[in-house]
């Protein structure tokens, strides 16, 4: 077990190094200035991009400032090159909005897949099964923002509430169950468009890892000796396909970053992948860079986590 | 499989099989037809096919019989099925259908013709990113599963890593310490060939031995590196990487391809290294089959089967991802419609001109979901254990 940790932290480590110089290479490399984006921009005198190109490191060789970025980065001194703020700060600020959406999304995917996927497997075949995996199917192959929209005409007919941004502009001081339904309803449809990808694939696992279950011996032999049903299958079958599902739990950490862009652009939301997103357009390279970063981070810690997840629960998986 | 033993047999009534023999695309048609799902997803794919490629030929050329680029004013926001004012509007710019079919968008432009613009950019942005990823899946996977045992020499380590930091630092400006590291290399390049033909295989005495060491197998490399690839959030790298690079459709292709090609070179290896021990490989090779010909001829058809699932699948995650792209305003510049940036168009008219949105949107829903559920069935049709039990 010690060396399992010890070798794959060295492994990860290695591999992050990696994932650094290469992002940073992707973007530095890419062409265009960042000192350039605002050519039209009177205030950019050419006395004013040197300086810029001075403040920022621009003017020295790569390996220079990929040294300069990551030192700055490990000391939490990077600043954004737009606005001066730190980086760090303004990347936590962020954070804490996505990780709201973050959380309800993850809470919906998880308790609503399971039943469907397990009822689906128990009544294989049926209409049920045969209209989830068309359902399923279906909502992995909308488009996001499509479904967004449709969303959005729905709720806003019919409920008539406002869900664009967190909360209502100029709401002021109401009652607190006023802010709290108007900061509820905000929430909701972001949630909900960030839970149905994950809710159509997970439903389609949990299936498909329960017929696998209860087609193996044992289930059978519980079945034979005259175990009543409901025990059989959520007794006997279910805990054993349930064992790759708690490794998954290390697996949704990198969701915290990738994916969100859309949704947090569609309903102005004030999250990281929106904050990145603007990054990049606005060739903000400290920012994307550590946002590429830390979702790189996450990555790696959620596979380490899964892997000692597994071998904690399932004794079998010897690393 | 039996598809090894499949030779060309002379058509005499001796030697002809006894049993009633089904080609394999029989008994995949066979299995398909069975599976309404995938065969419907077959049907609409199909079909997309060709309205994609008639829609290349009739909104491209100078005179067009769709003009998808024609502006008409006075026509703006028309819902579908709507004839056009005829009175008010040049002869020109009539729509040949005589009606909207799907209404006109804010400029008045029609958007049936928009549409069917559209459908060729969406089509070859799924074909051409998968065509990519999956040449390079099958390419760093199979070297990764045929010939992972070898290890890397470090005199090659060395090599590898002097060329590419010469070209790095030839890219960076320092241009005297880029192009030396690089003759270096070539020479030496040139120098280990020379000393293979003279000496073969043979490692050379005293300290240069240490060159020859082995470091590590290309196998471990090229999944570190699959690893490597993996620990960037797919989507905000293509974000960057489209965003930096000039907008255009074929920098979208390049980029979705270049970031999606690790799921299959994962496949094409475990197959390979479970096909690499199998009989017929071992007995190919003891007839002395070249390399090369066993893995083109005997081992890629044996392992092409998850490759193509997970290509059908891929081509449904590249049109999303070109169409997410084009709704974030970073896909095909505007002059040319794509049913991206249709929607993302008329989302600023949801409520008074929806069918901007539920047009392209429907369309990409059904041409995803096709090659989903096709993709899907390919999984069932070519997978011979579930194949039994169905």
């Amino acid at each position: 077990m010690l060396s399992f940790i010890a070798r794959s932290s060295i492994q990860k480590i290695l591999t992050l190094f990696f994932v650094s110089v290469i992002s940073f290479l992707v973007i530095y490399l890419a062409p265009g200035e960042p000192s350039q984006v605002d050519p039209l921009n009177p205030k950019f005198t050419p006395e004013m991009v040197e300086r810029f190109r001075k403040q920022f490191h621009l003017d020295k060789p790569l390996y220079i400032q990929y040294t300069y970025f990551y030192r700055d980065l490990f000391t939490g001194k990077t600043v954004s090159w737009k606005d001066n703020q730190p980086v760090l700060k303004k990347i936590w600020e962020r954070f804490k909005n996505s990780l709201l959406l973050f959380v309800v999304g993850t809470v919906l995917t998880w308790t609503l897949s399971f039943p469907v996927g397990i009822r689906s497997a128990i009544f294989r075949g049926g209409l049920y099964d045969r209209s989830a995996t068309f359902f399923s199917y279906l909502l992995i192959s909308i488009p996001g923002f499509f479904f967004a929209y449709i969303l959005i005409i729905i709720v806003v007919n019919t409920f008539h509430v406002p869900v664009i941004d967190m909360e209502t502009f100029g709401l002021g001081n109401t009652s607190w169950y006023r802010w709290l339904m108007d900061r509820v309803w905000h929430l909701l449809l972001p949630s909900i468009l960030g839970a149905t990808g994950g809710i159509a694939v997970l439903s389609r696992y949990v299936r498909s890892q329960m017929m696998e279950v209860e087609s193996q011996d044992y289930v059978r032999t519980a079945r034979a000796k005259g175990v009543p049903e409901e025990q059989v299958h959520y007794k006997h079958a279910l805990r054993n396909a349930l064992l790759p599902f708690v490794t998954m739990f290390g697996l949704i950490l990198p969701g915290l970053i990738g994916g969100s862009v859309i949704i947090e652009s569609i309903f102005a939301w004030p999250g990281m992948g929106r904050m990145a997103y603007e990054a990049i357009l606005a060739r903000d390279y400290p920012i994307v860079l550590t946002v590429n970063f830390i979702s790189a981070v996450l990555v790696l810690i959620g596979t380490f986590i899964s892997d000692v997840l597994y071998m904690v629960v399932d004794p079998r998986i010897r690393l | 499989m039996a598809r090894e033993m499949e030779h060309p047999l002379p058509h005499t009534a001796m030697e002809r099989p006894l049993a009633p023999r089904e080609s394999r695309w029989k008994e995949f048609w066979r299995l398909l037809r069975r599976n309404r799902l995938a065969f419907l997803g077959l049907f609409i794919f199909v079909l997309f096919f060709l309205i994609a490629l008639t829609g290349l030929f009739l909104t491209s050329g100078t005179r067009p019989v769709f003009d998808p680029a024609v502006v008409r004013l006075e026509e703006k926001l028309r819902p579908p099925l709507s004839s056009p004012k005829s009175e008010i509007l040049v002869s020109d710019t009539i729509p040949r259908l005589g009606l909207y079919l799907f209404g006109t968008d804010e400029l008045g432009r029609d958007v049936f013709s928009r549409m069917m613009q559209g459908a060729w950019v969406s089509l070859t942005v799924g074909f051409v990113a998968v065509g990519i990823a999956v040449f390079i899946g099958i390419f760093l996977g199979g070297i990764s599963g045929y010939y992972g045992q070898n290890a890397v020499r470090a005199d090659q380590m060395l090599l590898v890593v002097a060329l590419l930091l010469g070209v790095g630092l030839l890219v960076a400006g320092a241009t005297a310490a880029g192009a030396a590291l690089l003759i270096a290399g070539g020479t030496y390049l040139v120098f280990s060939r020379w000393w293979k033909k003279k000496e073969g295989k043979r490692a050379a005495s005293g300290w240069t031995r240490v060159l020859w060491a082995g470091t590590i197998s290309i196998d471990t490399l090229i999944m570190r590196f699959v690893d490597i690839m993996l620990c960037f959030p797919s989507f905000f790298l293509i974000l960057t990487v489209v965003a930096l690079l000039p907008a255009s459709i074929y920098n979208i292709m390049i980029v979705i391809g270049l970031t999606s090609w690790m799921g299959t070179t994962r496949f094409v290896r475990a197959e390979f290294l479970s096909l690499k021990d199998q009989d017929f490989v071992t007995a190919a090779r003891a007839l002395g089959v070249s390399n090369w010909r066993i893995i083109f001829r005997h081992m890629i058809p044996n392992a092409i089967a998850p490759v193509l699932v997970s290509a059908t699948i891929g081509i449904a995650t590249a049109i999303l991802t070109e169409a997410g792209l084009s709704f974030l305003g970073l896909g095909v510049p505007p002059p040319h419609a794509t049913w991206g940036n249709i929607l993302s168009d008329g989302k600023n008219f949801i409520f008074d001109a929806p069918w901007l949105t539920f047009i392209p949107g429907v369309a990409i829903l059904i041409v995803v979901l096709s090659f989903n559920l096709f993709g899907e069935g390919l999984r069932d049709i070519l997978n011979p254990r579930l194949r039994e039990r169905s």
